[in-house]
């Protein structure tokens, strides 16, 4: 017996990022919001606290603030021909649970996708010629430019306070920044970290080698920031605990410390945590929502009525609640028919690992998720790809996100796994080892996507999401690439032994490689090859709205969170100039 | 809202009208102002309601439960006259209770005008009616018999409204009404004899309650205000933080519903009154010297555990973790604060100015009283602050009221 409640102006699928920044828009625009949040309420005071925080074995190795395969998990395959089978442990994404979301737990960087990433498949085209493209790729341009998102991207930094250098300044490059980025309106709102020893090496090396390193745009910030909203943020300690923990120095721009504050603050706004929702509910004619269901934590079933529903949560739990609500059509590989589920994109992992030896000390435990210096002269079309015979790239990053206890100790090729030869090397190199990585872009494919699986279910009977899901030779091709050129680099960064980091094939869900999980539902200009117009709203159902990375038609080689975010407020500013007034599709065909 | 009004409608026609219009949207609302300003939801705040009474008051005699405000016929308000809330206020009797007990801070109230004890008076009018029955008889015998406030009124209490000093500026007689009268800031922040009374000599010295130090509010250089400006002192009241302070505790609660939502000349006045009518404090006396064996300890305590958020320079970071060099709540004579914030943590109150409530943990888990006497120490001596040694007896004792079980 499902129990109604009174009907409220805005629901939200998610309290993290993207589903705070909505609240609190709509929030002080005067709706009724109710956001619903399947796992707990998180905030620092209470969850992070500075002697308890900094809890390696309890964050990173038990995971504590992850979604358990118990509440959610995908089954996975690499091919059309296999039967998929459950991830009983996740292991190469670990998808966030609980208000903040992946924001809670991230590193902090904070990147804009380059102005060519907008328009890719016209650009390479332009470039190349159509046949330079990878087989069966579903590679689309976005329905929007980089100057349309620009100042988007510009509010979703100020919100967080990003710490950066600004490489291109109303069309005037500067120096110490990243020359490949597009025209920036405004600087970051603070100043860079202070960066390391081993990025003091990777800049002079990469300039010698006339590369444009520069210091990576940091959500942790570098000094005392407060942001629009009026909440305050303290700097960075480089403490070395960011990735997989909440920081209890409110120097990390999550959630809780950029948005929450401020949001509950009105009492418009209700938080019911611990909440799943299980679908968004459709009028008779299916054109409509009218609201969503969920369950509480005691198996208690809700309606909870809405005039406007914002799916705000995981990008692979959007496209289940989509195909599970029957919110467009689910795609169909074998005639590549139907949106929801297809472009589903990841990215590639790829580099080298130096080993420098007596005399240097690179302290890696003075890190922070998104400390590092970077280059994107291999990124995106910053190079000519025509001699290498991929497309996509990626930005190669000298950067030490932390040196902790358990997890951080690398030993030189040929070492034993364990015993007194490893803690002898573990002793000897842990201050003299370095890497340079690179995170590279991962194209759409007509054999890539996400659906419901035929056969297994979760505990409330529902099918669970499949991904099929492997890399295509572009992507292998370009993992080499890269490969190559980080060993370049950290070869004239002096290290005395280089390990290579080659890219896994076939993509497997062990072990952990990146929570960059992106595409099922994706923004577009035709309704055929896309599951929301350009503004992020449903095609099918107008009062439905989706963020976050879902929406990215293929993935580019930077972290998706600044995109993310500056969707966020770009759909935001839809939904407040035009939806609200109008309560229509905002593309009309 | 709709309510509300609907309420002040009914009332029409049964109100007692003594001087002020109850029904007159300009009294209410002034009214609502003077109930923020003196804060009177600390106490008379319950679940049931704003002002629906029924919270234990906790006083050296025994607990007292704060009356019911609303304007219940039969356990509030409703059957009496703005001349019997002008008695409660200014007289401490109740036309319910009897004599009232100085838990309600009648020898403060008394200086509150009659004009605007009848705004308050409209205001409590026009709240939704609460029934909430209150036992108003929960002190052990001697205090039980009502009566015996007889002795202590002939002993402490000189009813009379406020009288402006003609020789001060307008701001600052503004300030000394509040002070003085509404805010009753005295209560928490003068010294007690041992009847319950305040020791006017001291009036706003600073003063021992509840296992907190309600610090010294006089323009002392070093336990007081001297080292903060008028502006400094305004935001703190309407933020909950300054470059020297952030409030928690009881404090934090007073910043949260009553001063931050005050008007700015208020707090000025307040502000003013403050600096201006003068200093008092211990004399200070010299820092223990670095090379002291406990500062060195605590040095080291400092840096490992409290540098992060307070920085090396004990410099904090302005508006989110208070400065510890020069704060007046590190330097009192009286340590608890410090040692209980460490032992329990505390949380900052969050304001519409400064929502970001971030908050001290707990360190009493993982420091020995040696160790968190060491600390406290140590910065009661560094960056130029100088005050007694603490020793680790007083941490056990501090410890042993604060602590939660378990914990």
């Amino acid at each position: 017996m499902t129990r109604r409640l009174p009907k409220k102006d805005v629901v939200i699928v998610g309290l993290g990022w993207t589903g705070s920044i909505m609240a609190l828009e709509l929030a002080k625009a005067g709706l009724d919001v109710v956001a619903i949040e399947r796992g707990p309420w998180r905030d620092t005071a209470t969850d992070f606290n500075i002697t308890t925080a900094p809890d390696e074995l309890r964050y990173a190795i038990r995971q504590e603030m992850f979604l358990r395969p118990k509440q959610e998990t995908l089954t996975m395959r690499n091919r059309l021909d296999q039967t998929a089978l459950p991830i009983r442990k996740f292991g190469s994404f670990l998808p966030p649970n609980g208000v903040g979301g992946g924001g809670m737990h991230w590193n902090g960087q904070t990147w804009r996708f380059l102005p060519d990433d907008f328009r890719i498949r016209t650009h390479l085209t332009e470039r190349y010629g159509e046949a330079f493209l990878p087989e069966n790729n579903f590679i689309q341009d976005w329905p929007m430019s980089y100057d349309e998102l620009e100042p988007y991207y510009d509010r979703f930094e100020k919100t967080l306070g990003i710490s950066g250098q600004a490489g291109n300044l109303k069309g005037q490059i500067q120096p110490g920044g990243n020359p490949f980025e597009g025209v920036r309106s405004d600087h970051y709102p603070t100043p860079p970290m202070q960066q390391g020893y081993s990025q003091s090496l990777f800049t002079k090396a990469a300039t010698d080698m006339g590369l444009h390193p520069f210091p990576r745009p940091s959500a942790n910030l570098s000094q005392a920031y407060t942001n629009p909203y009026g909440v305050r943020m303290a700097p960075c300690t480089y403490c070395g605990f960011c990735e997989w923990f909440g920081c209890a120095n409110y120097s990390k721009s999550s959630p809780q410390t950029c948005v929450l504050p401020a949001l509950m603050r009105h009492s418009n706004f209700e938080a019911r945590t611990d909440s799943e929702v299980t679908k968004v509910n459709l009028s008779r004619d299916g054109k409509r929502a009218t609201g969503v269901t969920f369950v509480d934590s005691e198996q208690v079933e809700w309606e909870q009525p809405a005039d406007l529903v914002l799916i705000c949560a995981f990008a692979f739990f959007n496209v289940r609640l989509m195909l599970m609500s029957g919110i467009g059509k689910p795609y169909d590989p074998n005639t590549a028919e139907g949106v929801v589920g297809r472009n589903y994109a990841y990215q590639v992992g790829a580099g080298a690992v130096g080993h420098f030896g007596p005399g240097y000390n690179f302290n890696p435990f003075a890190g922070a998720g998104s400390l590092g210096a970077a280059l994107d002269d291999f990124n995106s079309d910053n190079f000519d790809h025509g001699p290498h015979g991929f497309v996509g790239g990626a930005s190669l990053t000298n950067a030490y996100t932390n040196g902790r206890p358990i997890s951080y100790h690398p030993v030189p090729p040929g070492t034993p796994g364990w015993g007194a030869q490893w803690k002898r090397a573990v002793h000897e190199t842990y201050n003299s080892t370095t890497n340079v990585g690179a995170q590279g872009s991962v194209m759409a494919y007509r054999d890539a996507y996400l659906d419901l699986d035929p056969t297994y279910k979760d505990p409330l009977g529902r099918p669970l999401m499949r991904m099929t899901f492997d890399y295509h030779p572009n992507e292998q091709k370009m993992a080499k690439f890269m490969m190559e050129r980080s060993g370049e680099i950290i070869r004239r960064m002096g290290a005395k032994q280089v390990s290579t980091n080659a890219l896994r094939v076939p993509y497997t869900v062990v072990p952990y490689q990146t929570t960059h999980n992106t595409g099922g539902a994706v923004i577009g200009n035709d309704p055929t090859t896309s599951a929301l117009n350009r503004y992020g709203q449903s095609w099918d159902v107008p009062n439905v709205f989706v963020t976050g990375a879902s929406s990215f038609p293929q993935n580019a080689g930077y972290n998706p969170t600044g995109t993310v975010g500056a969707l966020c407020y770009w759909t935001l500013d839809a939904i407040k100039n035009q939806f609200l007034k109008s309560d229509a599709p905002l593309v009309q065909l | 809202m709709r309510r509300l009004g609907l309420a002040a409608l009914l009332l029409l026609g049964t109100a007692t009208l003594a001087r002020a219009d109850l029904d007159s949207y300009v009294a209410v609302e002034q009214g609502r102002y003077l109930a923020v300003a003196g804060d009177c939801a600390a106490c008379h705040a319950s679940p049931k309601g704003p002002f629906a009474g029924g919270r234990a008051i906790e006083t050296p005699f025994g607990n007292i439960n704060a009356a019911n405000l609303t304007p219940d016929r039969d356990t509030g308000l409703g059957r009496w006259s703005a001349e019997d809330f002008w008695h409660a206020l200014h007289d401490g009797h109740s036309v319910t209770d009897g004599h009232l007990y100085p838990a309600f801070p009648y020898n403060y109230y008394t200086r509150v005008t009659r004009t605007d004890s009848d705004a308050l008076f409209a205001f409590l009018r026009s709240v939704e009616p609460v029934r909430n029955p209150v036992d108003r008889n929960t002190l052990p015998w001697p205090f039980s018999m009502r009566v015996s406030m007889l002795g202590w009124n002939a002993l402490e209490f000189t009813p009379g409204v406020f009288q402006p000093d003609p020789q001060r500026s307008t701001e600052f007689n503004r300030g000394a009404y509040l002070v003085e009268g509404l805010g009753h800031c005295g209560a928490c922040h003068t010294p007690m004899n041992a009847i319950g009374g305040p020791k006017q000599a001291q009036y706003l010295q600073g003063n021992s309650i509840q296992n907190w130090i309600a610090p010294n509010l006089t323009n002392d250089a070093q336990a007081g205000l001297g080292t903060w400006s008028v502006d400094d002192i305004v935001q703190y009241l309407q933020t909950g933080r300054n470059l020297h302070a952030a409030a928690a505790g009881p404090m934090g609660e007073v910043v949260e519903i009553s001063t931050s939502k005050m008007t700015v000349p208020d707090l000025r006045a307040i502000a003013t009154y403050l600096k201006e009518r003068g200093a008092a404090g211990p004399a200070v006396p010299a820092p223990l010297p670095a090379t002291d064996a406990h500062m060195d300890a605590g040095a080291a305590l400092y840096t490992d555990n409290c540098s992060a958020c307070h920085a090396r320079d004990g410099k904090g970071v302005a508006d989110l973790f208070p400065a510890l060099a020069g704060a007046p709540s590190v330097r009192q004579d009286d340590p608890t604060t410090t040692i209980r914030v460490i032992i329990t943590g505390a949380q900052v109150a969050a304001t519409a100015g400064a929502p970001t409530s971030p908050a001290m943990p707990s360190f009493g888990w993982h420091l020995s009283d040696a160790q968190i006497a060491d600390v406290v120490t140590y910065l009661r001596n560094t960056w130029g602050n100088a005050a007694p040694a603490v020793a680790a007896t007083q941490v056990s004792s501090v410890r042993s009221a604060v602590a939660v079980p378990g914990k």
